[in-house]
């Protein structure tokens, strides 16, 4: 897409932010709301010289993804709630394994089949934990069609830089607003680590290992299972598990300054704060604007990478405002770390809404905030 | 003097992991002699991809090659995954029986449809041999198993007939008794394009043949003793025996060759 000014719907947005980011390989499954990244993607992959495949179900999507990486692509898919349960089998070996590779999760309603094209924001922990074992991926959430170009690029390098899995948690609202996105000059590729070194050790545990391409007689050892440095297997030594776990952790955790991504606004001088992300976050913004007509200021953080998170501005926000408010379209899930930062610095309330289709509207997210304000 | 298969293998991981007088090894010479009469002094254009299991473990880590290891019944899709974006490598998928067709089974189903360009090599041991010898979906009918002690009250799944129906370019199903016919179906697979499936019934002397009462010498007699060609027109009934000889042999265009042909499309 050329740059300049463009209207185009956030799934839109986001399959062009993975093109310009160099993404050359997709395999997928179909599912709303998330199918739009997935056919704008069949048609322009082709004609790029990238490869394009639609898979038995989501496991074979993300085993697909992983195996093209490993070869070489540059990998992301789009899904959405049930299908994203299905690929956590796939995300787990991705972390083990050091796989780049980028899950586009459009948040829909649940649990279980829900309601299939209406919007939520209930995967928030599953984003985050939906593996078993220890274990840390990034997640990045898009609040608006420029977002999902923007951070689609995002998504893709930090991927590639980091040899880690990333999600970027959209939800239906976000995907299928369609908005002004203004595609720039120049889009940066962040490369994969190549060069000499062990493909599963690092001194440094925020750098990540050089990963050595298939098929270039560098006899690649990868492995889902604990392995050293090298690849090989260790099944029952607790130091190689220890070690292993650990850094593929401080990888993610230790570079959470770097990967943090967050827009604040009017937070210096806030009665009431807020922290919100998604479309959540653009409902909080439009009753900021609502209520600075009452001369309420309302301080809004919008977190746009939900892990690791951005813990500095929640806690900054929490030593000025007499509370913080976090609206969500589900039943609560992000008030409990907004809780946790917070420390009893200021009250923490949650604004839950389980819409079944039914937005959080900025004059309920106002209400709630006069009240808090006393 | 060097073994003649040596320069295949990374020696510094060997012996292998495998039980005394397991199948694996007879599976792992096949292939690598195989590999060898088709020229190939090493394993450079190979990626061996396996999932989890017994004969998981047949190509990492003891292949001199690169190797991708995933998650059970997982290896078909990567393996696709990599065809596609390398399409000049030697896509190889060893695994078990449970893993390519019980847990894998849609991807095996899907992969022959396409008639993705891999060879996968099916090592059917009759049962989940690394968790203790439970019932898989190829366990003939009535044998006992740790999850079956009154025998298995299910019909075993005939993954080659399925294959081939499927539509994958070669299948073709040998035990480890029928060592020159199975080494020469894996010399023919690996010279084709498409999907090939390569089954080798192999005894699992620790979780069957421990309950059978059968040591691995009287195993490889009873498969061998056992087979039914399919050339005789013959059907084995479940638990009687096994089909032995070529499913398939066809030569349509491989996933790869019609992935490729989008490009430049539109």
């Amino acid at each position: 897409m050329r740059p300049g000014r463009h209207f185009l719907s956030g799934n839109t947005a986001l399959a062009e932010g993975a093109l310009a980011a160099g993404v050359d390989f997709y395999a997928g499954y179909p599912i709303t709301p998330s199918s739009e990244i997935m056919e704008h993607l069949a048609r322009e992959l082709p004609r790029r010289g990238g490869t394009f495949l639609q898979a038995e179900d989501e496991i074979a999507s993300i085993f697909m993804l992983i195996g093209a990486s490993w070869a070489g692509a540059r990998a992301l898919t789009a899904t959405s709630g049930p299908g994203f349960s299905l690929m956590q089998e796939g995300l787990g070996i991705a972390i083990m394994t050091e796989t780049p590779l980028v899950v586009v999760d459009v948040m829909r309603l649940g649990p279980g089949t829900g309601q299939a094209s209406k919007a939520g924001q209930g995967d928030l922990m599953q984003a985050r934990w939906g593996r078993h074992g220890d274990q840390h991926l990034v997640v990045y959430a898009p609040s608006s069609a420029q977002d999902c170009f923007d951070l689609g690029v995002r998504a893709v390098n930090t991927a590639e830089r980091l040899r880690v899995p990333v999600v970027v948690l959209s939800d239906e609202l976000v995907a299928h607003t369609w908005e002004e996105v203004v595609v720039p000059e120049v889009v940066e590729r962040a490369e994969r680590p190549l060069g000499p070194g062990l493909p599963f050790h690092s001194d440094d545990p925020r750098l990540p290992p050089p990963m050595p391409p298939l098929g270039q007689g560098h006899g690649v050892l990868m492995t889902g299972s604990t392995h050293d440095g090298r690849g090989v297997r260790f099944t029952s030594d607790p130091a190689v598990h220890r070690a292993l776990v650990t850094r593929l952790a401080d990888k993610v955790r230790l570079n959470a300054e770097d990967l943090a991504v967050v827009e604040e606004h009017g937070v210096e001088d806030a009665h009431v704060g807020m922290v919100a992300y998604g479309s959540a976050a653009r409902a909080a913004l439009a009753a900021r604007d609502l209520l600075s007509r009452e001369g309420l200021r309302l301080g809004v953080v919008v977190l746009k990478t939900l892990w690791p998170l951005p813990e500095g501005p929640i806690r900054a926000l929490a030593e000025r405002a007499r509370a913080i408010l976090v609206p969500e379209l589900s039943l609560g899930q992000l008030v409990l770390d907004v809780e946790r930062i917070a420390a009893g610095r200021c009250p923490v309330v949650g604004l839950p809404k389980v819409g079944g289709g039914v937005p959080l509207f900025p004059s309920e997210i106002a209400a709630r905030a006069r009240e808090v304000a006393g | 003097m060097k073994h003649p298969l040596a320069p295949y293998l990374r020696e510094e991981v060997l012996p292998g992991p495998f039980c005394p007088g397991c199948g694996h090894g007879l599976v792992l010479g096949a292939l690598l002699r195989a590999i060898a009469r088709r020229g190939h002094v090493d394993l450079r254009d190979f990626v061996f991809v396996s999932g989890i299991g017994c004969a998981a473990w047949i190509p990492s880590p003891h292949l001199r090659a690169d190797s991708l290891h995933v998650a059970h019944g997982r290896a078909v899709p990567t393996a696709i995954g990599v065809k596609l974006r390398r399409p000049e490598l030697n896509v190889v998928v060893v695994g078990g029986d449970g893993d390519i067709a019980g847990i894998g089974g849609n991807h095996l189903v899907h992969a022959a449809r396409r008639n993705a360009d891999l060879l996968v090599l099916m090592v059917n041991n009759l049962v989940y041999g690394m968790t203790g010898g439970q019932v898989g979906p190829t366990t003939p009918h009535g044998l006992p198993t740790s999850t079956t002690p009154y025998g298995n009250p299910e019909r075993p799944l005939d993954a080659a007939a399925v294959v081939a129906a499927a539509g994958a370019n070669y299948v073709a199903r040998w035990t480890v008794a029928h060592g020159r016919p199975l080494e020469d179906a894996l010399f023919k697979a690996l010279g084709k394009r498409g999907f090939r499936f390569v089954e080798a019934v192999a005894q699992c002397p620790s979780r069957v043949g421990g309950r059978l009462r059968m040591e691995p010498g009287a195993f490889l007699r009873w498969m061998r003793d056992h087979s039914v060609p399919l050339s005789a027109g013959g059907e084995a009934k479940p638990g009687d025996g096994f089909v032995v000889g070529e499913y398939a042999d066809r030569d349509e265009p491989g996933l790869a060759q019609s992935v490729a042909a989008l490009r430049g499309q539109g």
